[in-house]
């Protein structure tokens, strides 16, 4: 019985040890794992000023517009507390729409607003057929609708 | 309590005989539901509001990548039972699993990132489901290393169990990685609390294919127990009468 008892508390030894390291880990690194910042962690400066960064949110919308002749692109990135202009030229993937989730890599250009290098969208956990998200959320004219 | 059947069920001949009975009551299935999952997924379910016809990348990715992690639970309770109780057997079974589960892991990763381009603009970012789902890959190749670099069977068993074991905290990681931390991955459709976020027309099939994956998997597991207890006892008695019949 003595030396099963002993490897059934090693082994409990071992799954406690590294549990509470990754605990540990995950304190230490909490900043590190985050994928971007919210406008409203940006707001409160805890954004990198002089490195690049994500910052995620929604489009805000009615805020695209789009430069004639170019590429170039501006839009809000809000979390509905704050929100900051984005300014991005390049070509942005299918699922960017106004209301929908984003992500976009750059830097702040030091007057409140954020260039971005690359524009990737962040799609929701929801999967439905178009006519049950148009009986959800009616399609607006102009809007990013359903 | 009578554990007459737990003792004979760890017995290498009494298991090979049970594995060698089952599995085909697991493939078949398995193969029937992946086939009416995938008619089902590819072609009755209706196109998604957002992403179109290209959503239907998920009823491959979804279940493969819950296989990787029902794997690798599968491993490591093999490994936990092998180590406590000595059972050489639980040791087979968590060997038999690390190929299958890494297999899994890397069509979860390929199919994700074939997803990724399209949708979210990208094949690949260092965000923390995915770079945790990678260094699940890394954890069965390194199993599958660690053992097959030690010579002694007994002994690369109980090393690999341990790293198994270790392992372990990757997958809640991997699971609430998408909760705690903010990721480009999306959070989770039918594993969260209260109703699934998506109709039923597109649920039924990837219900059908987790089904039909994780039979396939148990199918896998007991033809390759056996592979494993054949190569284990190749010296036995009882083998030699066994294929004799």
């Amino acid at each position: 019985m003595t030396p099963r008892h002993r490897r059934m508390v090693g082994v409990a030894a071992i799954l406690a040890g590294v549990g509470a390291a990754a605990l540990l880990a995950r304190l230490a690194f909490e900043e590190n794992l985050l994928y971007f910042f919210s406008p409203s962690q940006i707001a409160a400066g805890e954004a990198p000023v002089e490195r690049k960064f994500r910052v995620g949110g929604l489009v805000t919308p009615g805020s695209v517009q789009r430069d004639p002749g170019s590429l170039t692109v501006r839009f809000v990135v809000t979390d509905n507390r704050h929100s900051i202009p984005v300014r991005y030229s390049g070509v942005l993937p299918d699922l960017f729409k106004e209301g929908k989730g984003v992500v976009a890599n750059g830097r702040l250009d030091g007057q409140g607003g954020f260039v971005a290098e690359e524009v990737l969208a962040k799609h929701d956990e929801n999967y439905m057929p178009p006519e049950v998200a148009d009986s959800m959320h009616p399609p607006q004219p102009g809007g990013g609708g359903g | 309590m009578d554990r007459t059947w737990l003792h004979k069920l760890a017995s290498p001949p009494h298991f090979y005989r049970i594995a060698g009975r089952l599995a085909p009551w697991l493939g078949w299935p398995a193969l029937a539901l992946i086939l009416i999952g995938l008619y089902g997924g590819l072609v009755l379910a209706p196109a998604d509001h957002q992403q179109g016809e290209g959503f239907r990348i998920l009823y491959v990715h979804a279940p493969s990548a819950w296989l990787s992690m029902l794997v690798y639970a599968t491993l490591a309770l093999a490994s936990g039972i092998g180590l406590i109780w000595r059972i050489k057997l639980a040791h087979a079974v968590a060997l038999a699993a690390a190929p299958i589960g890494a297999w899994f892991t890397f069509v979860a990763l390929a199919t994700g990132s074939l997803w990724g381009k399209p949708m979210w603009g990208t094949w690949w970012v260092w965000d923390a489901r995915l770079t945790a789902e990678l260094i699940l890959l890394f954890l069965y190749l390194g199993f599958l290393a660690l053992h097959g670099a030690i010579d002694d069977t007994g002994r690369a068993d109980r090393a690999a169990a341990v790293l198994a074991l270790v392992g372990v905290i990757n997958l809640p990681v991997i699971h609430y990685s998408v909760y705690w931390w903010n990721t480009l991955h999306q959070g989770a459709t039918i594993t969260k609390l209260g109703k699934p976020s998506i109709t039923f027309d597109m649920l039924w099939p990837l219900l059908v294919m987790l089904t039909g994956f994780t039979l396939c998997f148990a199918a896998l597991l007991t033809r390759r127990v056996q592979a494993e207890i054949l190569r284990r006892e190749r010296d036995a008695a009882w083998l030699r009468a066994e294929l004799a019949r």
